[in-house]
């Protein structure tokens, strides 16, 4: 440690994430002062942050630039995963404005909590050591169990928000604990310095370090054996939070592991990926096998978020270019398909009530043709159903899990898909040839807008499909 | 006997596997998970501290201090949460959490 006073870190590289603090604390003075009458303009502002955000982390050039002693990182992977976090973000928040007014949480806190969650994000994507994977992660879940339990006369939300809080703080304590050992087995907490303690052979403690780290992590990214608040938090949050915590906190969540285990821990190779292999293939099949009985939409989505899961972790399974590039052509499609379906149950709404059965889409094909079509074909996405864009995503996933060698787990990964195939035809089935149900009352324009946006993606992706997988194949040459 | 590392290492395990159990095991009260979760913080902090003695570097004491502070954000959200909970159910009972199955 040196004597002289430290100089002012480089800012330039955090400019968003600076933008998105001072926004957050101006916002909460403007709630402060006005209060719930200012929720409209709060949540306003709070998109336009995101936006700002995205753009600056757009414009920020080629290149690697490092901040803050080397814990902060921006390059070309962080910001294809913050742009696609970004996205995430913002339309589940433009999607909750109308839910919100109509259920009368119309609290100014939402979109401020959203606003936090989204910058501990950023900062996850970006860390480039333990204390600041541990800082971005506390951050943004400390938000995320605040906006489930968000609607606070409700039990199913409330209970939502206390059984995330309850396993999110043990797998922030085992994430810590595998931290802890890391620390004390390689003497250092960056990145780099332990991928320079861990070449080729590592010693028992750095093993467990490693074993709680990723534990911890799988726990985030809801991937089997730690999926067990998924469903429970996907029910019990209202819709467009739970739209929110689908899209943004899975890309950084998945952004966040591949970063660990790429460039911390690229000399053990071998140990981690026996364990990404392990819980890919049990988050695919429980995800294809659980669903099946689920007779609530948002449960079932949560499954097919933990199948889904699974399905990108083949690719990192593979830890080559390649496989990091499936991942995050995969995120960035997982992406769309996913705010497309919740958009479609935003959709749902019956009598002045929400309704979010498998049983209430019955005869949605004559009730609302367009909708109907539209949610048919991303559910034949999210199954991989060529040509939409859901099938090239668990394409190039496997064919890098192929490249790998890691033959057995492409098979099982077809296998498991070809499961899931059939609770999302099931819902197609319903929607078209059951007998209908009253009509749905006519959807939000914004709502409606994102239903057509997502559903025109998945159709016509295999049309231009080069600019997507060439800034997800820049972003992943970027980590090696 | 001299006290070394391994002694503190053993302490912090132990710490960590009580709490962890302490999560599982405990059917009763949702406070005491709470105060499970702040056990396996403090084991990581005795981990954390001991490495960075042993191995002279402060790096392992600030991120002990950090994880202090954020373990007291912790603490107040989950304490708001349970508040809350209480509030709809009328009981904090770990076997009362169970109004979504499945």
């Amino acid at each position: 440690m040196s004597s002289t006073v430290a100089a002012v870190p480089a800012l330039g590289p955090a400019l968003p994430e600076i933008v998105l603090a001072l926004g957050a604390l101006a916002l909460v003075l403007i709630g402060a002062i006005r209060g719930d009458r200012s929720t409209g303009l709060v949540n306003a502002i709070t998109v336009a942050l995101i936006a700002a955000a995205g753009v600056m982390v757009a414009m920020q050039g080629g290149g690697k630039v490092s901040t803050f002693n080397g814990a902060f990182v921006v390059d070309g992977f962080a910001r294809f995963m913050k742009l696609a976090m970004l996205i995430g973000a913002a339309v589940a928040l433009v999607m909750a404005g109308d839910y919100m007014r109509k259920e009368k949480v119309h609290q100014f806190e939402f979109p401020i909590l959203v606003l936090l969650s989204t910058l501990g994000m950023m900062l996850m994507i970006s860390a480039n050591d333990l204390i600041a994977v541990y800082l971005g992660l506390e951050l943004s879940s400390l938000s995320l169990y605040v906006i489930a339990a968000i609607r606070r006369d409700d039990v199913r939300s409330t209970e939502a928000g206390l059984k995330y809080f309850v396993l999110g703080a043990l797998s922030s304590g085992m994430l810590l604990y595998g931290a802890s050992l890391i620390y004390g087995f390689t003497g250092s907490v960056s990145f780099a310095g332990i991928a320079k303690a861990l070449q080729g052979e590592a010693g028992t403690g750095a093993i467990f370090g490693l074993v709680f780290i990723l534990a911890g992590l799988a726990f985030k990214i809801s991937a089997v054996p730690f999926h067990m608040w998924t469903p429970d938090v996907y029910e019990g949050a209202p819709t467009p939070v739970t739209a929110f915590f689908a899209a943004a906190p899975k890309v950084a969540a998945i952004a966040l592991l591949v970063r660990v285990v790429m460039t911390a821990f690229p000399g053990i190779t071998g140990q981690w990926q026996q364990i990404v292999v392990f819980i890919a293939i049990a988050s695919m099949g429980l995800g294809a096998f659980a669903a099946i009985g689920q007779r609530n939409i948002k449960r079932l989505l949560a499954y097919s978020s933990i199948g889904h899961v699974g399905f990108a972790l083949v690719g990192l399974a593979a830890g080559t270019a390649g496989g990091v590039q499936g991942v995050a052509t995969y995120m960035a499609i997982y992406l769309v398909m996913t705010l497309g379906s919740f958009a479609v149950l935003l959709s749902m709404e019956r009598d002045g009530e929400y309704v979010e059965t498998i049983d209430d889409l019955a005869g949605l094909g004559r009730t609302d043709p367009v909708m109907a079509f539209v949610f048919a074909m991303l559910l034949f996405s999210l199954a991989g159903i060529p040509p939409l864009a859901g099938f090239f995503a668990k394409w190039y996933v496997f064919a890098a899990a192929v490249e790998a060698k890691l033959y057995a787990l492409a098979v099982i990964g077809v296998l498991t898909s070809v499961v899931g195939t059939y609770y999302y035809l099931r819902l197609v089935k319903i929607m078209y040839f059951d007998e209908p149900k009253a009509a749905f009352e006519p959807a939000g324009g914004v709502v409606r807008a994102v239903v057509l946006a997502s559903g025109a993606f998945v159709f016509l992706f295999w049309l231009w499909p080069a600019p997507l997988v060439n800034a997800a194949g820049a972003a992943a040459k970027s980590l090696f | 006997m001299e006290i070394g590392l391994s002694h503190y290492l053993t302490v912090a395990a132990m710490l960590f596997t009580l709490g962890v159990f302490g999560i599982f095991v405990n059917r009763k009260n949702v406070i005491v998970i709470l105060m499970s979760v702040e056990l396996i913080l403090l084991a990581v902090n005795v981990n954390l501290v001991a490495f960075s003695t042993s191995a002279g570097d402060l790096v392992g004491q600030i991120f002990a201090l950090l994880i202090l502070t954020v373990a007291a954000a912790e603490a107040a959200i989950g304490l708001a949460i349970l508040v809350v909970f209480y509030r709809n159910r009328g009981s904090i009972a770990v076997e009362d959490i169970n109004v979504m199955k499945g």
